[in-house]
């Protein structure tokens, strides 16, 4: 695998001004993704993932913004360009797959028409050429007796052929690439796994680099290369998979991969992280987990944790900061008691 | 889709046979026919002698079947007032009612549909809300304040348009039309506006609407996602998927134009069947007031089977074997 970074999000903000104040829903996050690389993207619903997504390819619902920050394709700068090169990047250098494949296709338009009208605004070639490059997007992700098949509608299409064929339009530009927000999740659950081997064979075949948003922790950790956690807007942490599953360091990762089910269906009780996440408006100072926190310091409360590089992966914890090391080891020995 | 139509033909005829029923209905409980036909002089012999003849006296049942088999053949009675075969008197003064409703259809359905995509497209804009506060006012007044107003300021205070009658007309295949020539054109105006306004403002707050909920949903957004042109998201994917429901309405509205064109056609004396009725009304005149009533009953019907049919063309998902596969 090749070291070329497709993409690079450094220190983006996304900010929505409302009658109450300004919200963040994306705060200084930090990733990048490299040729081929699938970063798998979790956290609880509102935490800003779709957000990013969005904010990637210049989709941000108004009034919302990137306020801060910088967004790079093959280190050119996307984050502020026109609105029309922005569009002639979509598509064409970055694909999106979204969650529901029922409502991603227009009902009245075939798919092929829908495939054909996405490489022509892209690319200058014949209509009978993008008829022909339609049906081998159609092959190429499965779907069976694609010629005929072009010419049918999305409702003639089952959830899971139809997400095949959100698979091929987002491909059909052959983009560098994919970000895929909760591919699976609107389907049955004996076609996700057909879909995101799909996914991840044919973005390993070409090469593209992939941003996939999702919930589940079997996907990530069957089908991610890396991962990155959100939390209220922010990154926890983010680094390999299997270091981040087998070896988390942020206390929120702790908890999330402990209230998942592990694979060989062990009875015990799972523990939840107690609480939920703070709303936008009301996000406390310092770190933003410090009120579910069962190991927070007195710095938790007052400064931002930055994303530091600890064993293999990168937490942004004040936990693991020189300065704070001797507090979070007092900590934990009077939980322990405490505990005892 | 055979099964379908079959199926709204029924029902349609449902709808007319009942219509004629209550047509009929009319004739037989309001006022006394013998009454208006018959002279002072006659006798009360007499009067029964004409009420058997005419099988007035036969069961309702019986009466309505003959009454219905007259229509069928194209009779409608004679006109208490004027004397003549209903059916002569109505197509003498259809075209003119037809004509003027065509106009304002178009200016409806064409302006409509056109200020309602400006509007949802420009949302935030001043003149969108300009004009979307301006449409309350063609919601909210009624038809016949519109055309005086229309009246004062076109033909009283800028006098440049005719505020009454139907100008000059062109005879087209024998029927006198006022669209082709200029003056008839120009006395058409007016009318057309006031009858058009409610249905274009209705239609314009639809469209701009379903264009809102259209532009919002997920295939939008992936088509934005795909990189497709504004234009080609606006027009090809938004547009498109609005129109089953406008066509519902503004086929609905086409059918309301021609029944409100009685006040129309009243304020501006345009001599169509609305003007027609009307006066029909005033002297209780049963058989025109019967014939109109199955008359609008047929446009509504034939319009509404036109509806129906257009969804196929547009929706393929109503296709037969276009059955779901998969859900
Ligand atoms: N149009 C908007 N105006 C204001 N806030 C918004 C808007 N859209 C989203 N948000 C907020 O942004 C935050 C992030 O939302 P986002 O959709 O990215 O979450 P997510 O992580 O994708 O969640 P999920 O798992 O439910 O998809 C949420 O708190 C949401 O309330
Ligand atoms: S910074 Fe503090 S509150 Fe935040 S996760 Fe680390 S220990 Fe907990
Ligand atoms: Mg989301």
């Amino acid at each position: 695998m090749s070291e070329e970074i497709v993409l690079t999000v450094e220190d983006l903000i996304v900010e929505f001004p409302t009658r109450k104040g300004i919200l963040r829903p994306v705060d200084r996050v930090n990733f990048n993704i490299k040729k081929g690389e699938i970063l798998g993207v979790v956290g609880e619903s509102g935490a800003g993932k779709s957000m990013c997504g969005s904010a990637i390819v210049g989709l941000i619902d108004r009034p919302g913004r990137i306020t801060g920050g910088e967004i790079r394709l093959q280190n050119e700068r996307i984050d502020n360009i026109s609105h029309e090169r922005m569009r002639k990047i979509r598509g064409r250098r970055i694909g999106m797959v979204f969650q529901d494949p029922l409502t991603s296709l227009n009902p009245l338009m075939t798919v092929g028409e829908q495939i054909m009208e996405t490489i022509r605004v892209h690319l200058k070639i014949s209509e009978a050429e993008a008829r022909q490059r339609a049906i081998a997007a159609l092959e190429e992700v499965g779907i069976p007796a694609a010629s005929s098949r072009v010419d049918a509608y999305p409702h003639q299409f089952s959830g899971g052929m139809r997400q095949r064929v959100v698979i091929a339009l987002a491909l059909a530009a052959e983009p560098e690439l994919i970000i895929a927000d909760e591919p699976t999740t609107a389907l049955d659950v004996s076609v996700q796994a057909q879909i995101m081997a799909l996914l991840k064979k044919l973005c390993h075949e070409r090469g593209t680099a992939v941003m996939l948003i999702t919930h589940d922790m079997g996907v990530i950790a069957e089908t991610t290369d890396r991962v990155a956690v959100l939390y209220a807007g922010r990154l926890a942490e983010i680094g390999p998979t299997k270091d981040v599953l087998s070896n988390p360091s942020h206390p929120y990762t702790i908890g999330l991969m402990a209230s998942t089910p592990s694979p060989t269906g062990s009875t015990e009780r799972l523990s939840q992280i107690p609480g939920s996440m703070p709303n936008l408006r009301a996000i406390p100072q310092g770190c933003a987990f410090n009120q579910r926190c069962t190991k927070a310091i007195s710095a938790c409360f007052k400064h931002l944790p930055i994303l530091e590089p600890v064993d293999k992966t990168d937490v942004a914890c004040w936990l693991y900061d020189e300065a704070y090391k001797d507090e979070a080891a007092e900590q934990s020995k009077t939980q322990l008691k405490e505990g005892a | 889709m055979l099964a379908f139509v079959i199926r709204r033909v029924g029902e349609a005829l449902l709808v007319l046979f009942i219509v004629a029923l209550v047509s009929f209905a009319m004739f037989k409980f309001m006022g006394d026919p013998i009454q208006s036909m018959v002279g002072q002089e006659a006798t009360l012999v007499d009067q029964e002698e004409l009420r058997e003849r005419l099988g007035l006296n036969d069961p309702f049942p019986v009466q309505y079947v003959a009454y219905l088999g007259r229509v069928l053949s194209g009779e409608f009675g004679i006109s208490y007032r004027v004397g003549l075969p209903v059916e002569e008197i109505i197509l003498d003064r259809l075209p003119a009612t037809l004509e003027l409703a065509l106009l304002s259809g178009l200016i409806a359905i064409s302006l409509g549909i056109f200020l309602g995509i400006y509007t949802a497209i420009r949302r935030d804009g001043f003149v969108a809300h300009f004009i979307m506060t301006t449409s309350l006012i063609g919601v909210s007044l009624p038809t016949f304040l519109i055309g005086v107003f229309l009246i004062w300021i076109f033909a009283v205070e800028l006098n440049v348009l005719p505020s009454y009658g139907r100008g000059e007309t062109l005879d087209v295949f024998g029927v006198p039309l006022s669209i082709f020539t200029l003056d008839g054109l120009k006395s058409m105006i007016l009318p057309a506006v006031t009858l058009g306004l409610y249905q274009m403002t209705l239609i314009m707050r639809l469209v701009r609407s379903e264009m809102l909920e259209v532009l919002r949903t997920d295939f939008i957004r992936f088509a934005r996602a795909r990189g497709l042109s504004n234009k080609a998201i606006n027009f090809r994917h938004a547009l498109k998927n609005t129109l089953v429901p406008v066509i519902t309405v503004t086929g609905l509205q086409l059918g309301s134009i021609i029944a409100f064109a009685i006040i129309t056609e009243t304020v501006f004396q345009w001599p169509g069947v609305g003007l027609l009725f009307i006066n029909a009304v005033n002297v209780v005149d049963i058989p025109i007031m019967s014939t109109y009533l199955l008359l609008v009953a047929v446009i509504f019907v034939t319009i509404n089977l036109i509806v129906d049919l257009l969804y196929f063309s547009i929706d393929p998902r109503l296709k037969v074997g276009g059955g779901s596969k998969g859900h």
